[in-house]
């Protein structure tokens, strides 16, 4: 009887790199939906324009490095990147800033390192910088939350389809009429105009803890983040790491002066540090590998997020952060190599 | 006897595997009868090979031995059964590197007839540790754990150690193995009684034996014997269910929290660790003066009939163990010499069960987990790995064949337990990377060398050059002083004798 041969070990594997991104993009949906609700359907067509040319690009890159591009598309890394990406944008934004990004964070930041696993920086944070920084007043374009009591004048699908493709508005309606600034632009900006944080909190916008819609999206991106924890997608050590970095000097800084500093909640639930925390910072590829080393890299971001929205030009920091510690990942790696069992360590007997 | 002792996890990652052992475990051991056949590899241990010392066409007997122990770690092979040596040649074997190796082949007559004993051998006891240690040597014991280190060589390297405790290793965390399962079980007497001639053989007053937690019924008994022994010297150990915390240098750690040095052995930290099989063997041998001609092996997967633990003769083909167990299922298309984590896989049955067998798995294909993909820096490798290696930046250093960082990142101290690869989201065979890593890191090791002694001999060369020039110089300088010495009319005589000699040859 002849027998086939194989290499130890000869138990199938746990799991795949297409199964742990799928979850992660499941994982993605109550947030996806929440946001859909509150801040329109521009959502939708900010993801299905950034999907298309991730794909489309990752597609185009592989066959020019002369590889199948199947094999990429296969792990659907492209599609997280994608879903990312258009979290992190304004639902009102015209489709060729979005494939801007995707293209840079497809192409540049990912395929040029060397593609998947090779890249180090985030490719959506790659991308998004790169339209954040070139063209700064479409990526500020948040149209007002869903107010339920207040009657704000709303985009419907067609006029936000409209806007998406041809970067224009229905007669009568001005982007001022529709737009609003975010909650961490009202405050970064209420700070810097001598209001007290009571004042600014008492606007409408600003919601109960995080700001009108954005802290809803950040519970279900917590909800989502939990799921991958319980799944083992990602492990506990990052999101930590994000959460104590921000919180501790946001507590500290609140206590010092609860008039001129927004409290801890906030800081957790404006904005995308939710996002950033299990889904962004997570990302395996650019993050630092060993439980005390992600730990580290997850409070880095944490900081400077804190330090960017405190200190800095931008009211929300988490892309600059993540890729600011992208850097450091490769020291950071070093310097928290495990223990070796077995080294430097004498006989204990002699 | 108190009550074991549960030691929880000072050992790193390691992995829950689905255990498959209870297809094999509920069936008592049987026994497989002589078989027609018998193959017996002369190299069965780690070291060098025994040396044949029988003829073509001899008549031996069971339990003679037919090769014996040569060179560096070696270790005897006796005959397993009665008939004659039909030839010495190659033959299918599972073993690392090679698919043969030379075996003597044994016809049966069936008769199983034993060589004569000597009258009862004197009590383990009365003899002197030393004498011991001689005697174990003669009976081809090996440890039969897997690693097939020769027993007695361990005991005498490790009495120049300064131990204080021997570690009877029943944990057998690989799944679907449980040969020592059952022999815990059937034979904890003889582990017992084995763990007490070893002890005697280092001069110990301490042994744990060590079981893991999911084996309640060979702790059970082992707890039964020991109490009617009431050995003070012998203490129960149980140990979580988690791959592979039955590896050495992860039992140390487990038990006594004590990290094996890098390159060292367990006996550089006061402990030696042998297998339970291995105890019961010695016992047998001294005691029963049976030398290790047959052991217990699981026959197990989905692809044999009726899994089981057999005692089979060493030797015995798998094609002939398999037909004891009630022959294939359709699902047999991997057979593999050991278990599924670390286990040989052979593509032929005809390959014998040795002293290092303790599993034959025969199962169905592995589902492909599709292609390899890039490496995605998960990290979920360097979690599971028991000695905290970070296989992630290895594979790197693999694949850039940079032998200073894989050393330097611990390639070396790695088990090959298989468990980077399991968790590997990528599908990247680790494992196999790893192992031919350690190959290259030993060929540049040999190359570097040779190389150095390329250059020694190319210096040597040099000089011995340089010193003959020197030394034809100073002959010429010699003959030049004594020339002058003799003074012009010598000197007139010798060109005359020279011209001389050049006319007769021209002469001539």
């Amino acid at each position: 009887m002849k027998f086939v041969r194989h290499e130890a070990p000869y138990l199938a594997p746990k799991t795949g790199v297409a199964s742990m991104m799928q979850q992660v993009l499941f994982a993605l949906v109550p947030a996806a939906l929440v946001h859909v609700w509150y801040f329109g359907p521009g959502f939708i067509f900010n993801l299905i324009v950034a999907s298309t040319f991730c794909i489309a690009g990752e597609a185009i890159v592989m066959r020019v490095r002369g590889r199948p591009p199947v094999k990429a598309l296969s792990d659907y890394s492209a599609l997280v990147t994608a879903a990312l990406l258009a979290f992190a944008l304004p639902s009102l934004t015209p489709w060729w800033v979005t494939a801007t990004g995707a293209l840079f964070g497809i192409v540049v930041a990912k395929h040029l390192y060397g593609g998947l696993g090779f890249n180090v920086f985030n490719p959506a944070m790659a991308g998004y910088v790169v339209i954040l920084v070139a063209f700064p007043t479409h990526l500020n374009l948040w149209v007002a939350p869903r107010m339920g009591d207040i009657d704000y004048q709303y985009l419907s699908i067609l006029q936000t389809l409209n806007f998406t493709i041809m970067g224009t508005l229905p007669d009568a309606v001005t982007l001022d009429a529709i737009s609003r600034a975010t909650p961490l632009d009202v405050m970064k900006s209420g700070l810097n105009n001598m209001r007290t944080i009571v004042e600014i909190r008492a606007l409408p916008l600003m919601g109960d803890f995080g700001g009108r819609g954005w802290e809803w999206v950040g519970n279900l991106t917590l909800l989502g983040g939990f799921w991958l924890l319980i799944r083992k997608i990602i492990r506990w050590h990052i999101p930590a790491g994000v959460g104590v970095g921000l919180l501790l000097p946001a507590t500290i800084m609140y206590m010092v002066g609860p008039d001129s500093h927004p409290g801890p909640a906030f800081h957790l639930f404006a904005g995308s540090t939710m996002l950033c925390a299990f889904f962004i910072a997570t990302d395996p590829v650019s993050a630092a590998t060993s439980p005390k080393g992600r730990f580290i890299y997850g409070m880095g971001i944490g900081f400077l997020i804190y330090a960017i929205r405190r200190w800095g030009a931008y009211s929300d920091g988490v892309a600059f952060a993540v890729l600011i510690m992208n850097m450091a990942v490769p020291a950071i790696d070093y310097l928290t190599r495990p223990h070796i069992v077995g080294h430097d360590v004498q006989g204990q007997q002699r | 006897m108190s009550a074991p002792t549960y030691d929880l996890g000072k050992l790193h990652g390691g992995l829950r595997l689905d255990a498959h052992k209870s297809q094999s475990t509920a069936r008592p051991i049987m026994d497989v009868p002589v078989p027609g056949q018998l193959v017996l590899p002369i190299s069965q241990h780690v070291g060098d090979p025994a040396q044949p010392i029988i003829g073509i066409g001899e008549y031996v007997l069971k339990g003679q031995l037919i090769a014996e122990a040569h060179g560096t770690l070696g270790a005897p092979v006796h005959a397993s059964s009665s008939g004659k040596v039909v030839s010495i040649e190659p033959w299918p074997v599972a073993r690392r590197f090679g698919e043969t190796a030379p075996c003597i082949v044994i016809e049966c007559d069936g008769k199983d007839r034993p060589v004569e004993l000597a009258e009862t051998p004197p009590a383990f006891d009365e003899l002197p540790p030393d004498v011991l240690l001689q005697k174990i040597l003669h009976g081809g014991i090996v440890g039969l754990g897997g690693a097939v280190f020769p027993t007695a060589q361990k005991l005498m390297q490790a009495t120049t150690c300064e131990l204080d405790c021997l570690l009877l290793n029943g944990v057998e965390c690989e799944p679907y193995i449980s040969c020592d399962d059952v022999l815990m079980r059937e034979r904890a007497e003889q582990v017992v009684g084995g763990a007490q001639i070893l002890m005697h053989a280092l001069s110990l007053d301490r042994c744990y034996v060590v079981v893991e937690s999911d084996k309640p019924d060979a702790l059970h008994r082992l707890g039964e014997v020991m109490t009617e022994l009431d050995d003070k010297r012998l203490v129960l150990k149980l140990v979580p269910t988690i791959y592979p915390s039955g590896g050495e240098d992860q039992l140390v750690q487990l038990v006594t929290n004590r990290e094996v040095p890098s390159g060292g052995l367990p006996s550089d930290v006061g402990c030696l660790v042998q297998n339970v099989g291995t105890a019961a063997a010695v016992h047998d041998w001294i005691h029963d003066q049976e030398p290790l001609i047959s052991r217990i092996t699981t026959i197990t997967g989905n692809g044999v009939a009726a899994p089981m633990n057999v005692r089979a003769r060493i030797g015995t083909t798998v094609a002939d163990i398999v037909n004891f167990a009630g022959g294939y299922t359709e699902h047999a298309s991997q057979l593999i010499m050991g278990g599924p984590m670390t286990g040989k896989s052979v593509n032929t049955d005809r390959v014998p069960l040795v002293k290092a067998t303790n599993c034959v798995l025969i199962m169905s294909e592995t589902p492909s987990p599709g292609p390899e993909m890039p490496c995605i820096r998960c990290g979920e490798c360097a979690a599971v790995c028991p000695v905290q290696l970070l296989p992630q930046q290895l594979f790197w250093y693999a694949c850039a064949d940079d032998e200073k960082s894989m050393r330097s990142y611990g390639l070396t101290d790695c088990i090959e337990c298989g468990c980077c690869d399991l968790v590997c989201p990528s599908h990247i065979p680790l494992t196999a990377d790893f192992r031919m890593a350690k190959g290259r890191i030993r060929e540049l090791a040999d190359e570097k060398a040779r190389a150095v002694r390329a250059r020694l001999r190319f210096e040597a060369r040099n000089e011995r050059l340089e010193r003959d020039k020197l030394q034809r110089e100073q002959e010429l300088e010699r003959q030049k002083e004594h020339a002058r010495a003799a003074g012009p009319a010598a000197i007139a005589e010798i060109l005359k004798r020279k011209q001389q000699q050049e006319e007769d040859e021209d002469r001539s």
